[in-house]
């Protein structure tokens, strides 16, 4: 065994391939929660969106119109949850298991063709000088520009959520849509608009998985990533910077294992494959277990239906 | 000078008309009463003046043009302002944003203009302060500032001393009476009568969804004003049998901590019932009435000799042990708490009763007789309902709450505690609930109420306490509780909740 | 403009209707869908739907396949009856069936009448206990069982592979990740002859018998509707939520092992990463389709088989997908729980004035 061949500034690197679709996807979901909706097919949406994304970037060639396509889709099976437990009233908890459902089948339907093809390359945003210096360089410049915009839609939903009268609203309406209601606002179309947005970081998130990080199309391929996602956000406190953090865990887990298989430890593959998920649940108790912390940060509207009488 | 005038207000729900042909108006400089029993339609009145709810027919004129709100933005623009009876407040908000949510003002000089407007009015606020560690009164505040800083024309008011001390609707009073010297009409919907008395220029008397009376209330009497917002006199309760027995149930030095983030914690409670004794604890909602009644019903556990049933420790044990010694209780919140929405009546009935009344033999439920309960409980309490096979929510406020204490009584317990009974229920049904509790009084039954409507317990009850801020004062005959002891009990008590 | 209104309370006639409605809904737009796909639709929905029917051996396929989903769908109604997600049952399936299998496995080389209920007894536990963690980690520290069960999916995936690659390969097998054939002993005896209808196909039926008194006739069955109905209302009968939880997973979870036992020494024969083909997860959308109920769980199941029978013939003649049949059953909860409007609401147009 010879941990030294892991080259810090390569894991880096991968670490951000592999944190980025949760960074999209938890955050997706964050402004969900925030609104006051569980929706629990992140996982059903990301793949939808990776294989969306994958086809359209396969079919034009431009991977930017993939990017777009992944949201697209991923958008698309949200607002289809989005009408089911907002206008139709079905339980959120079911319809987000039916979506997950959904979306797995649906996914490996569109990507019966596309099984084995490489897509076009994402380009690298290199900026000019920075990129080259030595180290730094390649660590912090150098990517791909999805990478870059998951950081800037993390400050912009930080300011939204904070500093703007929207995000304020929006926040209203996850607290107590009765009230929110009772003043006036719309809590039906923010919480659509909230899941629309929630469904295009997650598609964002998926083709982001089969374009860049993979990059290939296989059925199933995201493995959990969204319910890992789903995680995050308990993780976070719903707190837009902690999702940084915890998605660079579980990537940065990920990463681990996956280069200790690559080291070929005297440990089974499989039993290293288990860790993420491990990982993720024990996370999730330590969070837990701090019960008076969660109950004051979870939107309090969470999950309950709303139906405005009028 | 007339602001608001309303023509013909018509509102159905399936199986009830709320609001039919309704026409009044509000002048300006005046304070306007709607007066009614729950279920009179006051609520869906000023709801669809406040634009959330739509008319199916009728039209309203504001400031002399034609109004017709389609959401409460429109009203807002107009110039009225409301303050719900149960706030749209988020708790999880600080007072600023709960305010800012409310008036659409700019959140930059917004905490200034909090400070000033609520000292100018003699209502002290902290804009920081998150709006859950508030107490019931100070939120109100919240919800009266979020109306003045929209300098509104008209201000509805819903039932707003319903959750006040006496002090603290003094100064609500002091306000409005301000308010109206500025020329601002206020709408204000109360079922008590002494206020509006002493308040309101005018009463519109609602009853059963239409418009029975106007009047000027200062020139009525309270008597005269109660027959007409119900129609007929009520039956007094029967006189009781000043006989009192030996102690049921001691708690002494109860102590437990919040379970809530923003609930009072039970501090060194310490009272004890007699036999056909009902002992009265008042208080404004929110003071650990809820925890008090969890003690008492087992759901939350307490040191063990902290409660006493005739003499042996009870406070470890769960609720359906309990209920087998004969402590029964019944909850303030019917749907979801007393009672399960979308189950039966019958299975409700299984609820309290599936141990004391044998309706289950070592787990397997015998519905014949829970059936058989359920259906006494409806004759014997005079439920109106389809049938005991129907889910519990369809019943109304008044027939499930008259289900669910029919549902102790007939156990025959020998201590029963209500939180609560006759909160949002018909005067009909209030009356036959208390009538009810007498009843098993005089059979020797120990009984506790616990109610936040003075009149109920100056009614009902031998002797009376007073719970705030989690403290329980001394429980005392009724013939020394004078209603300024009281009050200053209560308010008195604000001070050691927050 | 049409209004949604609530009714005073559930529809009982909706309730038993939608479930058939949702069916149909679906089936219009399954055909629509493989009209897209370029395939007949009315050729695709006739071998999906009524092919197996026809022949004798697809129909005893039909009972071979439901037999899993119902054991599964009995336990997971319970929870989901009660507000508890188990949404794990795939895992807790695929740890039923390494333990019966790792019991059957030990005594390759003894014959006897008592390894097969030992076997049962290995998986039923196993089920159980995987269950068990979300269980205890939700009444210890009030984590979502929803998502360490849907974890555990994985991590009892990775386990089986784990497994079969490792002390319960096939010493003659090549290095293949595959367990030894079992021996007449730990195989479960078929009733039928010909077919591969087994005695798990019994024990199936006999459970729904138990969970229909258990919800009809016994207290648990009250304690669960009312917790799920207004868990402030059980706390105030006296019902231990923790207790609900516990056992709504524990038996979720066994009667899932079950199932995993059932299939690894029935159809399978042996131990293999193939294993698992997502009963945890239809059984789920079998759970809501059959109303939470035990007969309806079985009609459900029976509708699923069906599909999974002639998502078979669809791939071999037409060349529809697999994941086409999968969508379609993603599908088909989805037109449930919008028709469920329909329990709980009313469409009522008013009366232009």
């Amino acid at each position: 065994m010879d941990l030294l061949a892991l080259n810090p500034v390569a894991l880096f690197a991968t670490l951000i391939l592999a944190a980025t679709p949760l960074v999209l996807a938890a955050l997706g979901e964050l402004v969900v929660e925030k609104a006051g909706v569980l929706n629990l097919g992140v996982e059903g949406m990301m793949i939808l969106g990776a294989i969306t994304g994958f086809a359209a970037a396969v079919e034009t060639g431009s991977p930017a119109l993939g990017m777009a396509a992944g949201a697209a889709g991923g958008m698309a099976l949200a607002l289809l949850f989005g009408v089911m437990t907002q206008v139709l009233l079905s339980n959120q908890v079911a319809t987000g298991l039916a979506l997950t459902l959904f979306g797995l089948g649906l996914a490996a339907l569109i990507g019966q063709p596309y099984t084995g093809i490489k897509p076009p390359p994402m380009p690298v945003l290199a900026v000019p000088g920075l990129s080259d210096l030595p180290v730094i360089g390649s660590m912090a410049f150098g990517y791909d520009p999805v990478v870059y915009l998951s950081f800037a839609l993390i400050a912009a939903v930080w300011l939204f959520l904070g500093r703007t009268r929207p995000g304020l609203i929006l926040r209203a309406i996850g607290e107590n849509h009765d009230a929110a209601h009772a003043l006036g606002y719309r809590v039906v179309a923010v919480r659509l608009a909230a899941i629309a947005f929630g469904g295009a970081l997650a598609g964002l998130g998926g083709a982001y998985l089969s374009l860049v990080r993979v990059p290939q199309w296989t059925e199933g391929m995201t493995a959990g990533a969204g319910w890992i996602a789903l995680a995050i956000v308990v993780f976070s406190g719903w707190r837009p910077w902690r999702v940084l953090l915890g998605a660079y865990v579980f990537g940065g887990v990920t990463i681990l294992q996956l280069n200790f298989q690559a080291l070929g430890l005297p440990v089974g593959a499989a039993w290293l494959s288990m860790t993420p998920y491990l990982v993720t649940i024990l996370v999730l108790v330590a969070i837990s277990a701090d019960r008076t912390r969660t109950a004051i940060r979870a939107p309090a509207s969470l999950g309950r239906p709303f139906a405005a009488m009028n | 000078m007339i602001l608001l005038s309303v023509e013909g207000l018509t509102k159905g729900y399936p199986g009830v008309i709320a609001n039919a042909d309704i026409s009044f108006d509000v002048a300006r400089g005046e304070i306007h009463a709607l007066l009614g029993e729950n279920g009179a339609g006051k609520s869906t009145l000023v709801r669809t003046i406040f634009g959330l709810v739509r008319p199916d027919a009728g039209r309203m004129q504001f400031g002399g043009a034609p109004y017709a709100p389609l959401r409460p933005g429109d009203a807002r623009a107009a110039g009225i302002a409301m303050v719900f009876q149960h706030f749209s407040l988020f708790e999880a908000m600080s007072v600023a944003e709960n305010i800012r949510l409310g008036t659409g003002l700019p959140g930059r000089e917004l905490a200034a203009r909090i400070r000033e407007t609520s000292a100018a009015y003699g209502l002290p606020l902290d804009p920081g302060r998150r709006v859950g560690t508030l107490s019931a009164g100070e939120r109100q505040r919240v919800e009266v500032i979020r109306c003045l800083l929209q300098e509104p024309h008209l201000l509805i008011m819903d039932e707003p001393t319903s959750v006040l001390t006496p002090g603290e609707a003094e100064t609500l009073f002091a306000t409005l009476r301000r308010l109206r010297s500025e020329g601002v009409a206020i709408l204000y919907i109360s079922h008590k009568l002494d206020e509006i008395r002493r308040l309101c220029d005018r009463a519109t008397i609602l009853r059963a969804g239409r418009v029975v009376a106007t009047c000027r209330p200062g020139e009525e009497t309270a008597q005269s004003l109660a027959e007409m917002m119900i129609g007929a006199k009520l039956a007094q309760p029967a006189a009781k049998a000043q006989m009192l027995g030996a102690t049921l149930l001691e708690v002494k030095g109860l102590s437990l901590p919040p379970d809530t983030p923003f609930a009072p914690a039970l501090t060194d409670i310490t009272f004890s019932v007699r036999r056909g004794e009902i002992l009265g604890i008042a208080g404004v909602a929110g003071n650990g009435q809820d925890a008090l009644l969890a003690s008492l019903s087992g759901e939350r556990p307490a040191p063990p000799s902290a409660i006493r049933f005739k003499g042996n420790p009870v406070g470890a044990l769960g609720p359906g042990a309990r209920r087998q010694l004969g402590l029964a209780t019944a909850p303030e919140e019917r749907l979801g708490h007393a009672a399960a929405p979308t189950l039966s009546l019958t299975e409700n009935v299984l609820l309290t009763a599936a141990d004391r009344a044998r309706l289950a033999r070592s787990g397997l439920i015998d519905w014949g007789a829970a059936a058989g309960l359920a259906r006494a409980i409806v004759a014997a309490f005079d439920v109106r309902t389809a049938g005991v096979d129907h889910a519990a929510r369809s019943l109304s406020g008044g027939n499930l709450q008259k289900f669910l204490i029919g549902r102790e009584v007939l156990q025959r317990p020998e201590v029963l505690a209500v939180n609560q009974p006759t909160w949002g229920v018909d005067a009909a049904a209030s009356a036959a609930i208390r009538a009810a509790l007498v009843r098993l009084a005089d059979e020797g039954a120990g009984v506790i109420v616990i109610s936040q409507d003075l009149d109920e317990l100056l009614e009902i009850s031998d002797r009376l306490a007073v719970l705030a801020g989690g403290r329980l004062s001394e429980p005392r005959a009724l013939s020394a509780m004078t209603p300024e002891r009281i009050g200053q009990l209560m308010g008195g008590a604000a001070h050691v909740a927050h | 403009m049409w209004r949604i209104e609530p009714r005073p309370e559930p529809s009982r006639a909706m309730q038993a209707v939608t479930p058939v409605l949702a069916v149909g809904l679906t089936i219009l737009l399954g055909a629509g869908l493989f009209a897209l796909l370029g395939k007949d639709p009315v050729a695709a929905m006739r071998i999906l739907f009524l092919d197996p029917l026809l022949d004798p051996f697809a129909r005893s396929e039909i009972a071979v396949k439901a037999a899993p989903l119902i054991l599964i769908a009995l336990g997971l109604s319970m929870g989901f009856r009660a507000g508890v997600w188990n949404i794990g049952a795939e895992g807790q399936f695929i740890m039923g069936a390494i333990a019966g299998a790792a019991v059957g496995l030990a005594f390759h080389d003894v014959q006897g009448i008592w390894l097969l209920p030992l076997m049962t007894l290995a998986g039923a536990l196993a089920g159980w206990a995987w269950a068990m963690i979300p269980a205890i980690l939700k009444l210890r520290f009030d984590t979502s069982e929803i998502l360490v069960s849907l974890m555990l999916v994985y991590v009892a995936d990775q386990f089986l592979y784990a497994m079969v690659s490792g002390p319960l390969r096939d010493p003659q097998g090549f290095n293949f990740p595959l367990s030894r054939s079992f021996h007449d002993s730990a195989t479960l005896p078929v009733l039928i002859a010909g077919t591969r209808v087994h005695v798990g196909v019994l024990v199936a039926l006999g459970a729904v018998a138990g969970a229909y008194v258990l919800l009809a006739h016994h207290l648990f069955g009250h304690r669960v509707r009312l917790t799920g109905d207004a868990p402030r209302a059980a706390g105030f009968e006296g019902v231990r939520a923790g207790a609900v939880v516990a056992a709504c997973l524990g038996l979720s979870g066994a009667l899932a092992g079950l199932a995993g036992m059932f299939e690894v020494a029935g159809p399978a024969g042996q131990l293999a990463p193939s294993l698992p083909v997502g009963y945890g997860f239809t059984a789920i959308i079998v759970a809501f389709l059959g109303r939470l109920n035990p007969f309806g769980i079985v009609a459900a199941a029976l509708v699923m088989a069906l599909t999974y029978i002639g998502g078979e013939t669809a791939q071999l003649t037409l060349g529809i997908p697999a994941a086409a049949t999968e969508t379609f059953r993603g599908m088909m909860l989805f037109c449930l729980l919008g028709l469920d409007l329909l329990v709980r609401y009313r469409l009522r147009r008013p009366v232009a004035a």
